[in-house]
């Protein structure tokens, strides 16, 4: 067989048990086959690449198409996770590719994907061969096409939910997947979609939003919105459809995604995002192309309620057992245990289902990358995945993990497991539970690190009860302006900047997409890398003394504005 | 020239009409089979209806389908440019003649036509291809078959998988 196929030793693959689970997607026979040929054709791409038969540019779309960036140290692989769900199996994979292609970690996204930073060109057909034979793939997590469709990490088990977004993310992941239209838009494409009331996914800030709504007769349908994204122009969506019906969902992104593909700019990568066009457009001009384009079509893709409902089944409730609430042993412990109660109230959230808790497992231990995991944190969590959450796992947009049914009884073991691994950092929705990107340390666009400063932020806040009582501050930094940490919705945002040379810092105050969404207002002029935790802590400063009782963080800014922060942060200059 | 047309390797029989360009005059038609551009069709519509040939079209990718939607009838031949390989446009292009006006005549892609993209060219309604010289025409027939699972109705497949899952 070919050269590539020989250079990686025969390791065998990780045990597999049952990929039969309730609860998530099964391949059939044709979603096999579909990842079985993309591995195929990528296998003879890269080999024809390897032997100067394929050039470097026109190989450069193939890849990203197939998640390989070329990257400062090393190329990287991102792989779909789709909406963020997977399970044990999955996990393990990803543990394994970690171990035997990479230097035994793995980075989880803000789109709920996981990337690889260390694999060498000539094994990535490889690499995609173990995941298509766990039912994972990295087709379309880069390139300018429709990327991995993101939703609510909490779906299905969230108590604010009206409807289940999963079935829809992978019906939008069927459609979107090798679109023969929509593989060379002008610019990346993403689509996130939500059913609960608090928005987990920020749809706002992308592409396309889409919000599971009821209308006046009680129907269930999408508010649909659009020209969403950050980047360097940050630009909240607007709603395009206050109500789709469900059988039009495809042809109604279809036409979309036609009049992008059409008309988006391709003279300046910069401007060619669909948020350019419908500013540029005006929302009116934009939607009537739009309705042009669904009405060729809309009767000839109708969506079934026979697919929706047997996509559905796969997502089903899980078989919750109603005995579960009666066992109160976790209140006793909690009770003997400071740590353990410390992270029952910070690191657990309310379950659908009585007696059921959701758990995350936290990525944000201190002096880690936020977002990073090893292999054996992997193992470990696939292996607590199947003793206590029925084998699922999630990955969420704030870079964390998901075990979404947990019988209360199980949440003291449970977290002993975690805790001792490093993955129980009791801070989840605290300032510390920051976003971040990999920055400079990793990044070829980047401008500034970001890790060593999503570092000295979390040391200057390394008292947990003064963490505590700053409540919820949604943090998030991004490396360069492309904002991959989505700084511009945080509530205190930080991008890096690169003046003459040197890492700057420009802070941002009162970003947030949770419900409606805004962008964060400049506080000022950018600070040195020496003074932004200092910068931070004035901030909490500020915060804690204009509060008002029961006042979050992004409420006091709201009422106040962002003048008290100027002042005292940028007081001795 | 060679040309893959029906996934096979056969020899062109049409001739291209260049651009219009600006002072330049322009020669007279040479007889049998040509593709005119767009502009040549929409100021010499008449005589171009008089020509004893066969009459193709071609579309650069800023072009609108629906200018040309009204006579489709008289081309054999409708090409779309590809100036780069990543300008995606006649993906959009193609669909609509073969979905939304119901263009049956060849459909021929013209341009930065490389072996990579062929397979969504197919899916997108092309069924003539003239390949990049860059490109080895044999190796590019290899490209038709290597993804067979189609997700999407397009103007290949009247229905989507959800309607064929067997």
């Amino acid at each position: 067989m070919s050269q590539i196929q020989n250079i990686a030793p025969a390791v065998p693959l990780p045990a597999r048990t049952s990929t039969q689970r309730p609860g998530m997607y099964i391949y059939d026979q044709y979603d096999q086959r579909l990842v079985d040929e993309r591995v195929s054709q990528f296998r003879d791409q890269t080999q024809r690449y390897l032997a100067g038969e394929l050039g470097a540019d026109e190989f450069m779309a193939l890849r990203l198409m197939n998640g390989l960036y070329i990257q400062t140290h090393a190329p990287m692989l991102r792989i779909a996770i789709p909406y963020g769900l997977f399970s044990s199996d999955q996990m393990r994979m990803l543990a394994h590719i970690a171990r035997k292609y990479d230097k035994g970690y793995g980075h989880f996204t803000t789109r709920q994907n996981i990337q690889f930073n260390w694999p060498k060109l000539e094994t990535v057909p490889d690499i995609l061969a173990d995941l298509a034979s766990v039912q994972m793939h990295a087709i379309q997590t880069s390139g300018n096409c429709i990327r991995n469709t993101t939703t609510d990490p909490l779906a299905g088990v969230a108590a604010d939910e009206l409807e289940d977004p999963r079935p829809y993310c992978e019906i939008i992941r069927q459609w979107s997947t090798l679109h023969p239209e929509f593989a060379y838009l002008p610019r990346k494409f993403k689509i996130a979609v939500t059913g609960a009331s608090r928005d987990r996914a920020a749809t706002l800030v992308h592409d396309i939003g889409l919000r599971l709504v009821k209308n006046e007769i009680g129907d269930i349908g999408f508010q649909v919105s659009v020209g969403g994204g950050l980047g360097r122009t940050p630009i909240i969506g607007q709603t395009i459809r206050p109500f789709l019906e469900k059988q039009h969902l495809l042809s109604y992104l279809e036409a979309i995604v036609r009049v992008y593909n059409l008309k988006g700019r391709r003279d300046n990568k910069y401007k060619a995002r669909i948020k350019i066009l419908v500013s540029a457009m005006g929302m009116e001009a934009f939607r009537a192309l739009v309705d042009k384009e669904w009405n060729n079509n809309k009767d000839k893709l109708i969506l079934d309620t026979a697919e929706i409902n047997r996509v559905k089944a796969f997502f089903a409730p899980l078989p919750y057992d109603v005995s579960a609430a009666a066992d109160k042993r976790h209140e006793g412990y909690a009770n003997n245990s400071s740590d353990f109660s410390r992270w029952l109230k910070y690191n657990t959230f309310d379950h659908k289902v009585d007696g059921y808790r959701g758990v995350f497992i936290s990525l944000k231990a201190p002096g880690i990358a936020p977002g990073d995991i090893t292999d054996k944190q992997m193992d470990l969590a696939a292996e607590l995945a199947d003793r206590y959450s029925a084998g699922l796992i999630r990955s969420t947009y704030e870079q964390n993990l998901v075990l979404s049914d947990i019988k209360q009884g199980d949440l003291y073991p449970l977290w002993q497991s975690l805790h001792q691994h490093g993955l129980a950092t009791p801070t989840i929705g605290t300032l510390n539970d920051m976003i971040c990107c990999p920055g400079l340390d990793f990044c070829e666009l980047a401008n500034a690190s970001s890790i060593d400063v999503a570092d000295m932020i979390q040391r200057r806040f390394d008292n947990l009860d003064y963490l505590y009582d700053l409540g919820e501050i949604r943090l998030k930094m991004s490396g360069c302006m492309n904002g991959c940490a989505h700084h511009a919705i945080g509530h205190i945002g930080i991008l890096g900047v690169d003046k003459k040379g040197e890492e700057w810092y420009q802070l941002t105050l009162g970003g947030y997409a949770e419900t409606t969404a805004e962008l964060g207002q400049r506080l000022g002029r950018a600070v040195s890398k020496d003074e932004v935790a200092d910068a931070v802590e004035n901030i909490a400063h500020v915060y804690v003394e204009q509060r008002i009782e029961g006042e979050q963080f992004i409420d006091t800014f709201q009422r106040i504005g962002i003048v008290p922060f100027q002042e005292r942060v940028y007081a001795d200059h | 020239m060679q040309i893959i047309k029906n996934h096979q390797i056969v020899e062109d029989q049409w001739q291209h009409i260049p651009d219009i360009v600006e002072g330049v005059e322009a020669t007279p038609l040479p007889t049998g089979n040509i593709i005119v551009p767009l502009a040549l069709w929409q100021t010499d519509k008449e005589q171009l209806l008089q020509h004893t040939g066969v009459l193709g079209i071609r579309l650069n990718s800023d072009h609108d389908v629906a200018d040309i939607s009204a006579y489709l009838s008289h081309f054999a031949i409708i090409a779309l440019q590809f100036p780069s390989f990543r300008d995606g446009r006649s993906y959009s292009m193609a669909s609509a003649l073969r979905q939304h006006y119901g263009y049956t005549g060849e459909l021929r892609a013209v341009g930065n036509v490389l072996r990579d993209q062929l397979g969504y060219m197919a899916r997108a309604g092309f069924d003539a291809f003239e390949i990049d010289p860059t490109q080895k025409i044999e190796d590019a027939l290899n490209a038709f078959n290597e993804i067979s699972v189609k997700y999407q109705a397009s103007s290949d497949e009247p229905l989507p998988l959800y309607r064929r899952r067997a």
